[in-house]
Parts: structure tokens; sequence; C-alpha cells
């Protein structure tokens, strides 16, 4: 089963494998949010939500929707 | 030699410190305007490259790629696609920095599809150390056919290069670095064979983009080359993978990063600035500060301004010859431009602290922190920035809405920002506040009165917010909630970045300000000193005749007959007209004229009273305007007009009421219709007018 992008916990790595091009925004694909890319958890704002990430070395916050519509594999922690 | 003009085109990313290359450049010759018909802002300057020659630099809005997705990104696209245009720069400069730069390369990679010379500027290379990182340069510059200059816009260095390389711009390759067609080979071909004379990518851009492009008949591209929107999105990200795929392998051959020397400085601070507690502590500190040193600091440069204008007013009534003119210039100029300048400090101070909390990166995290409290009520974190920068002026805030993704989170953002406490009703707040709440200070340090100005700004959020929600309750719009939102790395605020934004914000608020200011307090000092015949002209003869009885002095004598010249002035008539439906607000008819007035702009209501004072009054003694509205008294009872209720009631209705005819015209122009600044300025005004009777009805 496939793991979403707002799963991922504080922290942990991941690589994107799909992204859901309806529901996504060109500017965050341009971010750097392909599929094949590294993407990792930073912080979460209180509340739970957004999320602040590193994609691609970029430093991007989205909300915990817009990261339901990636699916990533976990990368082993190093 | 003849004289040659080259013309650039600053490019790049939000946050890669385009603007302090731009101002290294152009030093402070500069100018903003706005693009026509639109309210980008535009910014040009002119950078002496050598004896004879120089360079007119556009400084094009922020844009992370040629998808717009914004008028201010459609700007770019627009001059880049349209040689015939004015402004078509000879030499493109793209601008990046060195710890984003594979996400920056891929607006230039797009650049350069569109074969206009281009140099690479690679900003902050003071960091590259600090990073870890290497870049192979010739390497570089080989794979994207361009000339790089390695640039540290804040130690000033690589600029000169960088002014050669323009210089030399006809040496540049036009050659693009990838080919970005091959994501579709067949589509392309068809189009390249129908328009053999067009850019391939920019056709792509025409069909791809929502801008206006007068050389090629859009329709008929459109016609024949139609694919469906999610067809054409499934392209681009094609696109954007190939383009990252080029950069990707060129950064790996062309950088080296040596991850162990890069500091986490940014991850720990994120986490004390993102923190559940102390994140909104530290903000909420920020603002305490921000609001008690606008009372507090500015209130000595504007007390020496207040003095030197009455003194200035005094002197020259005393040394100007007598009559009309003199009259104009002591009552009516004098104290209406008066009213503008001792705003300046604090005008200064606000955007002076909106400028650095921008320009550190801090505001990108307040708004990570306010997003998810910020949907409860219909807005977006993003709202934050309209709503701070509210504090500045309502007109660059609501422009500032446009990053809202979600446009029902942006309407609702354009609606309520015209709650938030601008500069404009900083002036108000300050002298009423000044009259009605003494000076003390709380617990030693805390003023009082700054603390009753940040209550006014907190009341303005709090019906800010208040409407965003009932708005959100009301609105049916359906509209995906997008929300994507860099986090820049934290700088430190260059000086010189900072000052030019003061410097500039400061005085377009001054002179735009100034002229309607002046206009008006020349009407009102017409108005006010003149009069139909009967009434007016014979003021002294009657006053005399209902006083002949009495026994009283001169000074007595002469003020009455001056407030009874003002009372049946032009604007005496008009304020006795609407003195009942502002009566039961705690108002007379001279506090009625500076509201009615202030609503072309707030701040000239201090100005109104200042004129109207200066005509009525002639003592020596109370010059400043403070004094002369501390001193004013009513006629009949004796009471101070600006006693408690009467300031209460007049600061409520200046933080509800929606008073400014700019920003109505801005919220016309970026909600393209009459609608919503009509809905505004009745609902708010509506309330401000309920709100400020009740409070007078219940505190007199």
């Amino acid at each position: 089963m496939a793991v979403l992008l707002s799963d991922l916990k504080i922290g942990e790595k991941a690589i994107i494998l799909d992204v859901n091009i309806d529901e996504i925004p060109l500017k965050l694909l341009e971010m750097g949010c392909l599929p094949g890319n590294e993407i990792q958890l930073l912080q979460i704002a209180p509340f739970g939500d957004p999320l602040y990430f590193n994609i691609n070395d970029s430093h991007v916050a989205i909300r915990k929707e817009t990261a339901a519509e990636v699916s990533i594999r976990l990368e082993k922690q190093i | 030699m003849h004289n040659t003009t080259i013309k650039v085109a600053l490019i790049g990313n939000p946050n890669v410190g385009k603007t302090s290359v731009f101002n290294q450049l152009t030093g402070l010759n500069q100018q903003v305007g706005n693009y026509p018909g639109i309210t980008v802002e535009k910014k040009e300057g002119i950078c002496k490259l050598s004896s004879n020659s120089k360079a007119k630099i556009i400084d094009l809005p922020g844009t992370y790629s040629l998808n717009a997705s914004s008028i201010d990104e459609n700007v770019v696209i627009e001059l880049l696609l349209n040689k015939n245009d004015i402004d078509f720069p000879d030499v493109a400069v793209v601008v990046t920095e060195v710890e984003n730069l594979k996400r920056n390369l891929l607006l230039f990679t797009q650049i350069k599809d569109l074969e206009i010379p281009t140099i690479l500027v690679i900003n902050m290379s003071d960091r590259m150390a600090l990073k870890g990182i290497e870049l192979d340069i010739p390497y570089l510059e080989e794979e994207f056919n361009t000339k790089i200059a390695l640039v540290s816009s804040r130690k000033k260095v690589g600029i000169d290069n960088l002014k050669n390389l323009i210089q030399d711009y006809k040496n540049l390759s036009i050659e693009p670095c990838l080919h970005a067609s091959s994501i579709d080979p067949e589509y392309f071909d068809k189009l390249r064979k129908t328009f053999p004379n067009q850019l391939l990518y920019k056709l792509w851009l025409v069909i791809t983009q929502d801008v206006n492009f007068l050389n090629l008949e859009r329709n008929e591209i459109k016609s024949s080359f139609t694919k469906s929107h999610a067809d054409l999105k499934r392209l681009q990200q094609k696109e954007t993978i190939k383009r990252y795929q080029f950069i990707n392998d060129t950064l790996k051959i062309g950088q080296t990063i040596d991850k162990t020397k890069a500091s986490d400085f940014q991850s720990k601070l994120d986490r004390v600035l993102t923190h559940k507690i102390f994140g909104y502590v530290i903000f909420f500190g920020i603002l305490m500060v921000i609001f008690q040193s606008l009372f507090d600091w500015s209130s000595i440069p504007m007390d020496f301004i207040d003095e030197s204008f009455a003194n200035l007013s005094s002197y020259a009534k005393i040394n100007l010859p007598a009559g009309e003119f003199t009259n104009l210039i002591s009552e009516g100029l004098i104290p209406g431009i008066g009213g503008i300048v001792i705003f300046i400090p604090q005008i200064a101070f606000l955007f002076l602290f909106i400028s650095v909390l921008e320009e550190s990166g801090y505001m990108s995290r307040v708004v990570f922190l306010m997003d998810k409290i910020m949907q409860k009520f219909g807005l977006s974190g993003k709202s934050i920035v309209p709503l701070i920068s509210g504090t500045a002026c309502a007109i660059p805030a609501i422009m500032s809405a446009r990053n809202i993704e979600n446009w029902k989170e942006r309407l609702i953002t354009i609606l309520v920002t015209p709650f938030t406490t601008c500069s404009a009703r900083l002036p108000v707040y300050a002298i009423l506040i000044s009259l009605i709440i003494p000076d003390k200070r709380i617990l030693g340090f805390l003023s009082l009165q700054g603390l009753t100005l940040m209550l006014l700004y907190l009341l303005g959020f709090g019906a800010a917010v208040i409407s965003a929600y009932i708005l959100n309750k009301m609105l049916k719009l359906k509209c995906k909630s997008y929300f994507v939102v860099e986090m820049p790395s934290y700088k430190i605020p260059m000086f010189s970045n900072v000052g030019i934004n003061v410097l500039e914000k400061t005085k377009a608020f001054v002179t735009g300000a100034g002229k309607i200011i002046l206009a008006i307090s020349v009407v009102l000092w017409f108005l006010g000193s003149h009069g139909p015949s009967n009434g007016f002209d014979n003021a002294e003869a009657i006053v005399l005749k209902s006083n002949e009885s009495k026994t009283i002095s001169t000074d007595v004598l002469e003020d009455k007959i001056s407030a009874y010249k003002l009372e049946h002035s032009y604007i005496g008539i008009l304020g006795k007209t609407i003195e009942p439906a502002i009566k039961p607000l705690g108002y007379d008819w001279k506090i009625g004229i500076a509201v009615l007035s202030s609503f072309a702009a707030r701040e000239v209501f201090v100005g109104t009273l200042a004129t109207i004072y200066s005509v009525g009054n002639h003592s020596e003694e109370e010059t400043t305007i403070k004094n002369k509205m501390a001193a004013e008294v009513h006629p009949e009872t004796g009471d101070k007009i600006f006693n408690f209720a009467t300031g209460v009631s007049l600061l409520l209705f200046y933080v509800f009421a929606m008073q400014c005819v700019s920003t109505l015209a801005i919220v016309k122009k970026e909600t393209n219709s009459w609608k919503w600044p009509i809905i505004q300025l009745v609902f708010m005004s509506g309330f401000a007018y309920i709100v400020s009777l009740i409070a007078y009805q219940i505190l007199k």
C-alpha cells in the first residue's frame, strides 16, 4: 500500500512516487514536488497543519490535504 | 562617441535578493511607477556602465516560473514575449541564490528558451564557504550556454563584473540549454511546421498561459492546438521534470556540497519560532514592541514638528503683510501641511518594522504558524501579510492578497483588510488618545497611551477576523484550497534595502496624502472664512449689539465675534445642517466637518480640525493642534468638547468606518466589481455609526 506524504513524521525522509496532478498546483511541482525527488518533513505547525517540508532542497509549507495527494516511499534513516 | 543605453530586465524567484542586486546596480537612481492599467509596481533605474554607456534596468516582479499564476507574474511574460514593447530587454539578468540554486535555475532554463541574451547571477556567494558549497563556474557556464556572475549583493562583491557582462551582452549565446520539446515530439513538430517563423517555446507559452499577445493570432493557434486542461498540465509537469533532470544532472558535476558544514541554524530557529507556545508568544511580543515604539519613540520628533509648524504659522502671520493671502498661508496651508508632516516619524517606523519582518524571512514563519487558525475564519495563513501590512496602508495590503491561491480566501481577505488600523488612522488615534488618556505608566514601563493604541489595533484586527468568519459562512463559493508558501532562509535585513523601502513608501504617503490634504485645507479655509453676507459680514455689529448690556473685556468679545463668524460661514452652515445626525454620537458640527472630510482620506481629520480651529481661534498661547483641541469648549455649557465619551466615540468610529476613497477604488480593481466596495462602505460605516452611538450614550 502506498504511503501518503501526509503520513510522514517529523525528520523522516522519503522519495516521491506519484503526485495527483489534478489536485496539486503547478507551483508546487515547480518547487520540486515531482516523482523521483527526495522530500523530508521538517516541522508541523501547531494544531497539526500545515506541514513544512524540504523538497529537493527547497523549503516549502503546504496544507495537509494537499500532502495527501502525494504518494511516497519511505527512506531508511541514515 | 555616441551614448548607448542597454535595456536590462532583472528577473528572479522571490527571496533571492533580486531587489538588493537592483539597489546595488542603480543606487538611489531609481523610480517607482505602475504598469499601465494595472496596479503592479514598476521599478526601473539607471546604472552607469562606463563613461559612454549606461543601462536602464527594470526590476520585474518576482516569479517562480514563466507559468504565471498572478497578474504580477503575467507582467514578466508579457514583457518577455513582446518584442515591440519599448521595455523589451536587450539582455535578461536572471538572479538566483547559491542555497536554492536548483529551484532558481528552473526559471533560468525557461528564459534561455526565449533566445534572449541571458546572464546568470548567483547571489549570496558570501554564504558558500559557510554552507560548504563549491561551484565549477566554467563547467556551469558551458552547460548553461551563458556567462555567470558570482555576486554578493550584501558584501557588494561582483557587481562590477556583472556590469561588464551587461556591457558585453552582444557576446552572449542565445542558444537554449536544453530541448524541452522532446516531451511530446509529435505535437511540437506540428506546432513548429505550422508557425515556422515563431519561437517554439513562445508558442507553447501562448497556448498554456493566459496572457495578452499582440503579434500572434492567439485564437488561430488555440483552435488547432487545443488540448484539455488536464492534458496541458500533464505536459507542463513533463516539461518541469525534464528541466529538473537537466538541472540535477548539471549540478551533480558542477556543484559540490559538503553536508557536514551545513549548519542547522535555520531548523533550530524554526523550531523555536514556529513552536506551539513560544511561536505565538514571540509573535505577540514583536507586535507589542512595535506598538510601544510607535507611540514612545516617535513622540519626540513629532512634538518637535508640531511646535515648528505652530511657530511657522505665527511667524507667517506676524511678518507677512496682513490680508487674505496671508490668512490663507498661515491659517490654511501651514496647519494643513503640518497636519501631515507630523506623522512622518510614525509612518516611517511602521514601514521600517514591516520591511524588517519581510526581509528577515520571519513573515513566512508567521504565515505557517497562523494558517490553521486563519482557516477557521475562512482566511489563509497568507492573509496575515495583508492584515499586518494593512497597518501601514490598505492599498498595498489588498494588492499583496494576490499571493493567496484560493479565490474565496482571497476575496474575504480583501474585504476585511480595511478593518486593520492603517497609518492614516494613526494621526487621528494619536491626537485623540493624548487628549483623553492620561500620560501614565503601568508597572513602571508600559505606557498607558501605548496600551490604548494597541487595544485599538486589536479591536480593528478582531473586527476583521469576526467579519471574515461571518463572510465565510455567508459566501457560497467552492474553491480548491491551494496553499504553497516558501520558507526562505533567515537573513539579517540589509540596511540599504530597508532604508530605500522606507524612504520610498514614506515619500509616496506624504505626497499622496499631502495633495489631498492641501486641497481640502484650502477649500476648508475658504469656506470657513467666507459666508453668505447677512450673518457673516455683520458679525461684529451683531455680537456687539447682543452684548451691549454686559461688561466684558475686548479679548472675550473678539473671541465671541470670531466664533460667531465661523458659525455663520459656509462651513458653519454646512456643519449645522449635518449636526442632528452626529449629535447622538457626541460630536459638534466642527468634528462633523472633520469626519465628513475624512471620507476622502482619514488623516484629513486632524488637518481639518487644525484649519477650522485656526480660523476660529485668535488667542496666542494655544498654538499646537493638540492644545487647540484641548482648549475647545462647548459655547453654552463651557464643557470640554473632547471629553472622554466623545473621544471614545470618535476612536471607535475611526476603528470601524470605511473612510478611504482610494481603498474602495483598489477593491473595485482587484475584485473587478462595484458590488464589493459598496458593501464594504455601507456595512463598515453603518456598523461604526451604531457602535459609536452606543459607546457615547453609555459613557456620557
